[in-house]
């Protein structure tokens, strides 16, 4: 085990896979020389030579169409969409390509194609740096969407999604890269001494489509993913209820028992995404829960979200779910 | 400005086709462009300012008299040449078989090749066999080229039980492992960058295997098109890069595809070597296609081509092309009928005949009907059987998910 923020941890996976499989090949803008913005792909394009990690035209649409290729003829690619707003102008490759390609080829053919892309907000980067676009992809058959919170699963999670022989979109929280973030911003501690910034050296992967308890607890079920993660188990400690807080850690398709259980066992829920609330994941799993947990309910699902407006730059706090508004959530449900 | 001028001025520029139905056609008479006006550059030392001159003008090999010339001849034997015609007679006559059964509610929808044989024939002979086939809507006579069983082909059509893709396409979305031929996505131009990472996946296994594709004029306006032939500049994967410049769009001509006059010189801009060719002269389109796989074998990176011809029939089965075009414009085209152009080659040069000609229709016209009639045992559209219900919920994943298995029980067959 080694001590790693979720950006070391990311690029331990990239470079373990690197050195696995020759087959997986690494690109995006600005991925090879320079390491990707964020740092993720930082020295692999050095170890592993230009072919595998190399920097792609500024153009989505075309990058996730080369993966698509590169995917059908072999290869295992691994694309990154600088930030999550920008992976519009591929949305056509991704919906109707990608992910339609084994079923509309009869299974004759497929492309193992994931795409990483940093997600959410917290870095005042205003509507086109902060968005939280997974419902776009939940909504399409043949995708598997999975979102890390941290750097353990970070690293298990990527290594199983390109592993995986459907196409993934990676969802990574830039809030988290460097720490947990617990709704805070004057005060972000980094990943040290976090449980989950001990990571496994080497290879490592965890399960797809399994939910994480993060904590166990009798009084509500609380839901999230990725940096609300962190910002709901704020919200449970100041609630003082002992709620139970489940990482999704996979959205499509979800670990719906996990999730059932634990409803059923505490009869309240309450679910946490950064994304707008119409249409977003929240009502999905909401709907879901209903269905199968609607005699063990002691009072409504509540969702605590993003607006449903563009995201804002300078009062992006007041934006997303704050620990606060998710500590009076789960006391709500506790007063039917 | 006074109030009465505002009506005569134009905003901005709103293309229309330059013939209308009730208008005479002219594309200027036959062409001024002959065989042998361009030369063969080195494929694998040509640099893409060295096209200038193909990229603007017509690379041509058969000319008005019927007799082929010039560098860029392929010199193919007479038995290459006759198998070529009989793969374009083959697909004249098995999309007339087609269109008849979709008129006839045997298939929901149809998309003939008609006046463009030669493109997908030509060309994909000129490649190797296990190259990538990333066509456009009229290139599925690359799978007669390759063998595919017609009767399968037929299947797909109908979307019956013997469907290798279980009815999930409609029509002329062939897909074919055994042959790599990918099939289109109806939202058109995707393959064309999609090719470009399949060549690039090639190149990187060292594999000398080319990919090929098209899309028309009209899909060029696609930002696809664009991303395609960037990646491919910059990467020089080996591929071939063809916009078929049929001249219509459904009901749009050309000219709202592009301001400009020339598909074929867009290349040049991007840095790759660029030609325009004949695309109703079957020896043009095998030589210059040759020539691009001859670059790709050595490394050498994308070769861009304007295939310039004639949609002689309407876009699918769902349009009448004469509420929208003048209805006889194909016989002002100054290319001809690609299979009529090869035929008279090669009765020029003793090598066919009139009397082959019709035999040779007929047995193909036998070979299609007996194909048509085997398919439809395997169910038509009118009664069926279609693929059970049950392959609406596979192959989305590699293995069938909770939620997906959940709803195929729903259904409950």
């Amino acid at each position: 085990m080694t001590e790693m923020n979720m950006i070391q941890s990311l690029n331990s996976a990239l470079d373990t896979l690197l050195e696995k499989d020759e087959n997986v090949v690494i690109f995006g803008e600005d991925v090879g020389y320079f390491g990707g913005v964020f740092r993720v792909t930082s020295g692999l394009q050095e170890k592993h030579g230009m072919h595998r990690v190399f920097d792609a035209p500024l153009a989505e649409g075309g990058i996730a169409a080369i993966a698509f290729g590169m995917g059908l003829n072999g290869l295992r690619p691994v694309a990154e969409i600088q930030f999550a707003d920008y992976i519009f102008p591929a949305y056509d490759q991704i919906v109707n390509e990608i992910a339609k390609l084994r079923h509309r080829s009869g299974g004759e053919f497929s492309t193992p194609v994931t795409i990483r892309t940093p997600a959410g907000g917290g870095i005042k980067g205003g509507h086109h740096h902060s968005q939280s676009p997974e419902s776009q992809f939940t909504h399409t058959p043949g995708l598997k969407v999975v979102y890390c919170s941290n750097p353990t699963n970070a690293k298990g999670l990527l290594t199983s999604s390109i592993e995986c022989n459907d196409p993934v979109i990676f969802f990574e929280p830039k809030r988290c890269y460097r720490g947990p973030f617990y709704g805070d911003p004057h005060n972000v501690p980094t990943w040290k001494g976090h449980e989950d910034g001990d990571v496994p050296e080497g290879y490592f992967s965890m399960p797809l489509e399994e939910a994480r308890i993060v904590r166990e607890g009798s009084a509500c079920t609380v839901i999230a993913w990725g940096t609300m993660v962190h910002v709901a188990q704020k919200g449970i400690e100041e609630s003082g209820i002992d709620a139970e807080l489940i990482d999704l850690q996979t959205l499509l398709p979800w670990d719906r028992d996990t999730v059932v259980n634990s409803v059923k066992k505490t009869g309240r829920c309450v679910i946490v995404h950064e994304a707008p609330k119409t249409s977003g994941f929240g009502a999905e799993m909401s709907a879901s829960i209903q269905e199968r947990c609607f005699w063990h309910l002691e009072s409504p699902i509540l969702r605590v979200t993003g607006w449903d407006t563009p995201f804002p730059h300078t009062t992006e706090w007041d934006y997303l779910p704050s620990p606060g508004r998710i500590s009076e959530a789960i006391k709500k449900t506790q007063e039917a | 400005m006074t109030e009465g001028d505002k009506g005569s001025l134009e905003p901005y520029n709103v293309p229309t086709a330059p013939f209308r139905p009730g208008d005479k056609s002219d594309f200027g008479g036959p062409w001024v462009e002959q065989p042998g006006d361009l030369s063969r550059p080195d494929p694998v030392n040509c640099e893409a300012p060295d096209t200038h001159d193909h990229a603007h003008g017509l690379i041509r090999v058969l000319g008005d008299d019927d007799s082929a010339s010039g560098e860029w001849n392929p010199e193919l034997d007479a038995a290459t040449l006759i198998h070529g015609l009989e793969l374009m007679m083959k697909l004249r006559i098995y999309d007339d078989r087609m269109i008849k059964m979709q008129r006839t509610g045997k298939l929901s929808f149809y998309m003939r090749s008609l006046g463009e044989e030669a493109i997908a024939i030509a060309q994909t002979m000129a490649l190797d066999d296990t190259d990538w086939i990333f066509p456009s809507y009229r290139q599925p006579g690359a799978q007669f080229v390759r063998g595919r069983d017609m009767v399968s082909m037929i299947c797909h059509c109908i979307g019956n039980t013997e469907d290798n893709i279980r009815g999930r396409q409609m029509p002329v979305h062939y897909s074919w492992k055994e042959g790599y031929f990918i099939s289109i996505s109806s939202p058109v131009g995707t393959q064309f960058s999609q090719a470009v990472g399949v060549a690039m996946a090639s190149a990187y296994k060292g594999d000398d295997q080319a990919t090929i594709t098209w899309l028309g004029d009209g899909t060029s306006a696609q930002g696809d098109y664009h991303y395609g032939l960037n990646f491919a500049s910059v990467f020089k994967p080996p591929v071939i890069l063809n916009v078929v410049n049929n001249q219509w769009a459904i009901s749009t001509h050309r000219n709202l595809a592009t301001g400009g006059e020339n598909f074929a010189a867009r290349g040049l801009a991007y840095g790759i070597p660029s030609l325009r060719v004949d695309g109703n002269d079957f020896l043009a389109l095998y030589s210059v296609t040759k020539w691009a796989r001859e670059r790709a074998r050595a490394g050498k990176g994308a070769t861009h081509i304007e295939v310039y011809t004639y949609r002689a029939g309407g876009h699918s089965s769902s349009d009448d092309p004469s509420i929208y075009r003048p209805g006889n414009e194909f016989e002002f085209w100054p290319g001809g009928d690609p299979v009529n152009r090869l035929k008279k080659h090669l009765i020029s040069i003793g090598a066919w005949s009139e009397e082959k000609d019709a035999e040779l229709t007929q047995q193909i016209d036998d070979e299609v009907m007996a194909a048509y009639k085997e398919a439809c045992t395997f169910g038509d559209l009118a009664n069926g059987p279609f693929p059970p219900a049950s392959t609406i919920f596979t192959e989305v994943y590699e293995s069938v998910p909770w939620h997906v298995q959940e709803q195929r029980e729903e259904l409950g067959k």
